[in-house]
């Protein structure tokens, strides 16, 4: 089965046989297009960044988003733009973001420059996620071990954000336009599996196709599934991509709160989750890079039922709910009930996250959310905390918490919260609640911290919440700390 | 002769931009995996040990030899000559022989149609296992007597007396973690079948002389059969010196067995598990010293986790020891070193090679007489600084280039160190959570190879008939830019720019018997070489225009402008032609060897290093004391590179090094279960500086008084490594400002990595002891 892109001002129909062949794969060894570059095979190193575009409703724009090629599946490209490194310099001459880099003396061994290139490319026409986000935001994504970043970083100031003339990639675009779901019955490349992709239009097309086939894998960003493909080997069974889905691509705001569809990538809900609260805002940056952001979705990262995923405790402490969907029928949890237990969800075959729903605080709650990892930017959580307060008085009038990293699943403080509620908001309290902490959960130790330190670090938060309230002059964040001038 | 021409200077000093920036930001640029496949390529994975020590009880392939794709599964008995990738001792086997000694150790090669076919049959292969008793940390292999080599020791004076008799006396140990290189091209190799034995190699290493002749020696055949050949790494770091030959080896044995070629891609996880990394140690000191910080006597001692092998280990940890006097002079100092033996991959070469982890040894030692007596920590440190009869180190080199002093006042006046230092004092009297601290740390990196024979280059130079100059030599590129710098070095031979001197990938068949492109020496050495073979060429040339011309050889001159010949200007194209029509050879080989070494390591004594680089750093950090996160909120260097062949390119190993360095100290962590597993094996886990980790404050300079004393290429210094060592001012800072938090602490008790949990715990401690 052909799938279609616009590359460089042509159509190409691309031969997909195998549905979980990647981007990077096809462009290296099969377009030999070798100038993206493959880092680390998922996601994390933005070697092999490239831009894809999508049309508008209207059919009037383009939205370009940066990506990472390594793991994102050859039929996600379906009807889309993409632009490779190669794709930029122009008649023998350099884009300016390129002249730059040159210029500066941006590169050293060169090996990750053309994904820099390209998120910094991005930042210069618009793409997603890049307004008015810094230029070490923009490329946190991506690594690079030679030159300690500050010449890569001038070369991105210097290139504000223009945009480009997407007319002809527009005309193009338009021409390939699919009016039936993408339908391929594949096999794998290697083994000779069969393998099916299907991209349903409608909600209920997916929910059709999910019935006739319950074990079929439904896939949104593919930044978590993409990795089963390329780190451990799994042959996928048949596959159910949201991504053209519309419905599930919708965010409705309102004065109750926010519903985000399944298939709204972090991208997509930073600006709407800052809204409801900016402590949310803020954990979005702070989940990998612009890259993942732009692919990865709020709904992947509650259904994959990861222990570290970094919405679900944010989303619990605000007392979301889940929409589940099989067939016609749905059905609404809190969202803390649908992690059941490690690798456990109360999600039965056939059945997908069709929204998320989060109420909006009170204007007079105090939300804290505090990511704990190794590195501040793009790294996994040790320890996310998530805190929902409110008072009445002297009093703590309601709590919400929850933590990840702290058990088998994103997990609600239950023992903590009740040493709060209906408690005078004063240090002694906070010293019980920093107690309970240790009936409410029993951490592990692993690479990313023991399970001392879990305890401890979720103690020591609840502290500094403490002395934020009481003067948030003493407990500034590092973020807001300036050098000595002496 | 090794001054430039004082009337040329046309290419060397200049910030001309690294030779493939063009490439590498249009993609361009080729790297190994780019190159198109060849028919019939074969890719390659390894079956991999899953035990850290154990006996192959059975070994059964027939599903690995049965998965799709599969065409061919080699283990140790099919290798033709000798199984071995080491480069020290042959006890780097390619393919397990019997027994495992480490997790992930390769047991059998599988050769497939794609890499993810020799990948999933790979997986397929079953294995029993007899476990042996295994030995993964530091303290176990110390506890068990686990060495790779004897301990050794360095001493000078009578440290014990020194000791008994020293008013204060304080003893402590810190531990320091491994890095991962992590470039950012994995491991690659390719094979080409030849006729008869001869074969291409295409390998991303640092070392393609010791890839031929292992690959030679595996196959049984002779150096001259094996061509070895590389263009650019992406990134090399260390980690492409020795580790490269595994790869390039697995490749020469599947098209030695099946005439076909090979590829070898690693996959990021698999690198990550199959190569070595920097060694982590644990140190102990004994120091004695006077009421103002002046250190009287001191014994230290350096214990290292080697891992399975021997590899360069003896190298590395006799580098460690060389480095644990940093820019101090040391009375009477005792240095032993214990290599251990650990179930773990074999750690190897990463910029600095054992040089950091000594380093950081003395600048704790500093810190904590800094604490015990109250003391800026910069004042002890300039007091112990080497001096004029204070300059003799503990393996009885004189120091003659000593320019620390100048260059750590210089830096302190600029970066308003003292003033700073008062301003924390208050911030932190005011802010009981957040905590700053400010060190100042200097450098002074030994350069050579300290095995003698190492330090020498070989360059082969062709000037073409139209003028147009192509130069090879044994250094390799990864980014460090040694290709611009030796063509910098050329043109200015010539007269002619940079730009116009043609680079070409390296290769073992052009010039022979080459050195890793290692220990900051590449424009040392290689820039040397290609020089004598550019001089030479030159010569020739002006001895044919003096003939030609019928003139004198003195009026014969290469200027920018153009090549004079007593009342003739010509240019290059033009002499060129006019040589080769008068039968003058145009093509020339040049070779360097640096001089002064004497080293005698059995009494680790004499003269390692031809002279030292220097550089000091300023870091101010901030600590949350209830998180443990840190923040490096402003970073000021000063760093001497000799008369720089390219302040452009120096500035970024600068920069780059002190943010590798930053990594190494704060965010990059490797953590090994005890049963042996890496847990660290890729970006998700394993975290490496990001942009926003840079300091929002950076500024890195040159030092102006800079210039080799000794006759290097043009004066300049090596810049590779040294940088990198810059970054302990931040592991200071660090230190400074959690001990900020503890009222009266007179200590340090920050190990690294330091990380949120590690600030934490040595708050912690520091908290039980001072309370």
């Amino acid at each position: 089965m052909s799938i279609r892109f616009v590359l460089d001002g042509e159509i190409v129909s691309y031969d997909c046989t195998d549905p979980t062949e990647t981007l990077l794969e096809m462009l290296r060894y099969r377009l030999c297009r070798t100038g993206t570059k493959e880092g680390c095979a998922e996601g994390d190193c933005g070697a092999c960044t490239v831009l894809l575009g999508e049309l508008n409703d209207a059919g009037t724009a383009i939205a370009w988003r940066a990506v990472n090629a390594c793991i994102l599946f050859v039929p996600m490209l379906d009807g889309r733009a993409l632009m490779t490194v190669e794709s930029l310099a122009k008649d023998g001459a350099l884009h300016p973001v390129q002249q730059s880099l040159v210029d500066l003396h941006g590169s050293q061994c060169g090996f990750c420059t053309p994904g820099f290139v390209m998120s910094l490319y991005g930042r210069a026409i618009g793409a997603c996620g890049t307004k008015d986000a810094p230029v070490s935001e923009v490329i946190s994504g991506n690594l690079c071990r030679c030159t300690g970043y500050g010449p890569i970083i001038a070369a991105g100031k210097d290139n504000p954000p223009s945009p480009q003339d997407d007319t002809p990639t527009i005309t193009l675009l338009k021409q390939i336009g699919r009016t039936e779901p993408l339908l391929i019955d594949g096999a794998d490349k290697v083994t000779g599996t069969a393998r099916s992709w299907f991209a349903p239009h409608t909600v209920a097309q997916m929910a059709d196709r999910l019935q006739q086939r319950p074990e079929a894998q439904v896939l949104a960003g593919a930044t978590d599934v993409g990795l089963w493909v390329t780190k451990q080997l799994r042959e996928l069974p048949d596959i159910v991509w949201l991504g053209e889905v519309a419905e599930l691509h919708t965010m409705q705001e309102d004065d109750a709160g926010l519903t985000l569809g399944a298939g709204v990538s972090f991208t997509m809900a930073q600006k709407a989750l800052a809204r409801l609260h900016p402590q949310l805002g803020s954990l979005v940056s702070r989940i990998a890079g612009v890259q993942v952001r732009n692919t990865g979705t709020i709904g992947g990262n509650i259904a994959n039922g990861s222990p570290i995923g970094d919405m679900p405790p944010a989303l619990i402490a605000l007392g979301a709910t889940l929409t589940l969907r099989k067939g016609a029928e749905r059905r609404q949890m809190p969202l803390e009930e649908f992690f059941l237990s490690y690798g456990k969800q109360d999600r039965t075959t056939g059945e997908f996250v069709e929204q998320v729903n989060v109420p909006r605080p009170h204007p007079d709650a105090l939300i804290r959310i505090a990511k704990f990892s190794k590195r501040f930017t793009s790294d996994i959580s040790a320890v996310l905390g998530a805190f929902h307060l409110t008072f009445e008085g002297d009093k703590v009038a309601s709590a919400r918490i929850a933590f990840g990293g702290m058990a088998g699943t994103p997990q609600r403080a239950i023992a903590t919260e009740e040493t709060l509620i209906g408690h005078e908001w004063c240090e002694a309290t906070i010293e019980n609640a920093a107690k309970a902490l240790a009936q409410d959960y029993s951490p592990l130790s692993d690479l990313r911290g023991s399970a001392e330190y879990r305890l401890t670090v979720a103690a020591n938060l609840l502290r500094r919440i403490w002395h934020e309230r009481q003067n948030p002059d003493v407990a500034p964040s590092l973020h807001d700390v300036e050098p000595s001038h002496g | 002769m090794a001054e430039a021409d004082p009337d040329i200077r046309q290419a060397v000093g200049r910030p001309v931009p690294h030779d493939s920036a063009v490439g590498h930001v249009s993609g361009a640029a080729i790297y190994a995996d780019d190159l198109p496949q060849p028919p019939g390529l074969l890719h390659l994975a390894f079956g991999q040990s899953a035990r850290a020590h154990a006996r192959i009880v059975s070994l059964d392939l027939a599903k690995v030899r049965e998965a799709p794709g599969v065409v061919a599964v080699y283990i140790a008995d099919d290798i033709p000559g000798r199984n071995s990738v080491g480069p020290v001792a042959a006890d780097d086997l390619m393919l397990a022989d019997g027994e495992v000694y480490f997790v992930g150790q390769p047991i059998f090669l599988v050769a497939a149609t794609s890499p993810r076919a020799a990948r999933m049959a790979a997986k397929m292969g079953e294995v029993s296992y007899k476990d042996l008793p295994h030995v993964i940390t530091v303290a176990d292999a110390l506890a068990a007597g686990s060495k790779v080599e004897d301990s050794q020791v360095m001493a000078r004076g009578d440290a014990t007396s020194a000791l008994a008799d020293a008013t204060h006396r304080l003893t402590g140990s810190l531990e320091i973690g491994g890095q991962e290189h992590f470039y950012l091209e994995g491991q690659v190799a390719q094979t080409l079948p030849g006729e008869g034995d001869a074969m291409h190699v295409i390998s991303s290493t640092q070392h393609p002389s010791e890839v031929q002749h292992l690959i030679a020696h595996l196959l049984g055949v002779g150096s001259a059969d094996i061509t070895v050949e590389l263009r650019r790494m992406g990134g090399g770091f260390g980690g492409k010196e020795t580790q490269a030959a595994l790869f390039a080896g697995a490749c020469a044995l599947t098209t030695w067995a099946t005439g076909r070629p090979a590829r070898f891609c690693a996959d990021r996880d698999d690198d990550m598990v199959l190569t070595g990394k920097r060694h982590d140690f644990t140190i102990s000191y004994d120091v004695g010293f006077d009421d103002n910080g002046m250190i009287e006597g001191i014994n230290i001692e350096l214990a290292s986790r080697c891992g399975a092998t021997l590899d360069l280990s003896s190298a590395i940890n006799d580098r460690a020891m060389f480095h644990a006097d940093n820019c101090y002079y040391l009375p009477a100092v005792g240095i032993v070193s214990h290599r251990l033996r650990t179930n773990t991959v074999s750690n190897t070469a990463f910029r600095g090679f054992g040089g950091p982890q000594g380093m950081i040894a003395i600048e704790r030692v500093i810190d904590e007489i800094a604490a015990h007596l109250r003391l800026d920590p910069l004042t002890v440190r300039q007091a112990n600084l080497y001096g004029p009869g204070r300059d003799i180190t503990p393996y009885h080199m004189q120091v003659e280039d000593n320019v620390a002093p100048a260059i750590m006042e210089e830096l302190a006046q600029s970066a308003n160190y003292t003033a700073r230092r008062e301003a924390i004092a208050a911030f932190n009297a005011q802010n009981p959570i957040i905590k700053k601290g400010i060190a100042l740390t200097p450098v002074k990196f030994g350069i050579s190879f300290t095995t003698k024979h190492l330090n020498q280059a070989g360059a082969l130079i062709n000037l073409y008939a139209d003028g147009t100059i192509l130069v090879n030599h044994g250094g390799t590129e990864m980014g460090q830019g040694l290709m611009i710098k030796v063509a910098q070095v050329v043109a200015e031979v010539f007269g002619i720019s940079a730009q116009s001197v043609r680079i070409s990938a390296t290769r073992t068949d052009k010039v022979p018997n080459t050195s890793a492109t290692a220990a900051s020496s590449g424009s040392d050495l290689n820039g040397m070489a290609a020089r004598e073979a550019a001089l030479t060429i030159k010569a020739r040339l002006i001895a044919m225009l003096a003939e030609q011309f019928d003139i004198d050889p003195d009026r014969v001159h290469f200027s920018p402008d153009g090549i004079v010949a007593g009342e003739a200007r010509l240019d290059l194209a033009a002499v060129a032609r006019m040589a080769h029509i008068a039968r003058i050879s145009l093509s020339a080989t040049g070779f360097y060897a640096t001089p002064k070494l004497k080293y005698e390591r059995s009494r680790h004594a004499g003269r390692p290093f031809y002279y030292f680089a220097y550089g000091a750093a300023v870091s101010e950090v901030a600590v949350d004391t209830l998180t443990g996160e840190h923040k490096v909120l402003a970073v000021d260097i000063l760093h001497d590179v000799g008369k720089s062949l390219n302040p452009a390119i120096d500035l970024g190993q600068i920069e780059g090094g002190f943010i590798q360095g930053m990594g190494w100290l704060t965010t990059e962590e490797l953590v090994f279960a005890p049963d042996g597993r890496l847990l660290t094996h890729a970006p998700a886990t394993y975290k490496i500086p990001v942009a926003d980790d840079r300091p929002g404050h950076m500024t890195m300079a040159l030092w102006s008084g800079g210039r080799n004393v000794e006759e290097t290429v043009h004066r300049s210094k090596a810049v590779g490594e040294p940088p990198f060592m810059l970054a302990i001012s931040v592991f200071s800072a660090l230190s400074e400002a959690i001990r900020a938090a503890v009222p009266y602490a007179r200590s340090h008790t920050l190990d690294a990595p330091a990380t949120p949990e590690r600030v934490l715990a040595a708050l912690a401690k520091l908290r039980s002891t001072d309370a």
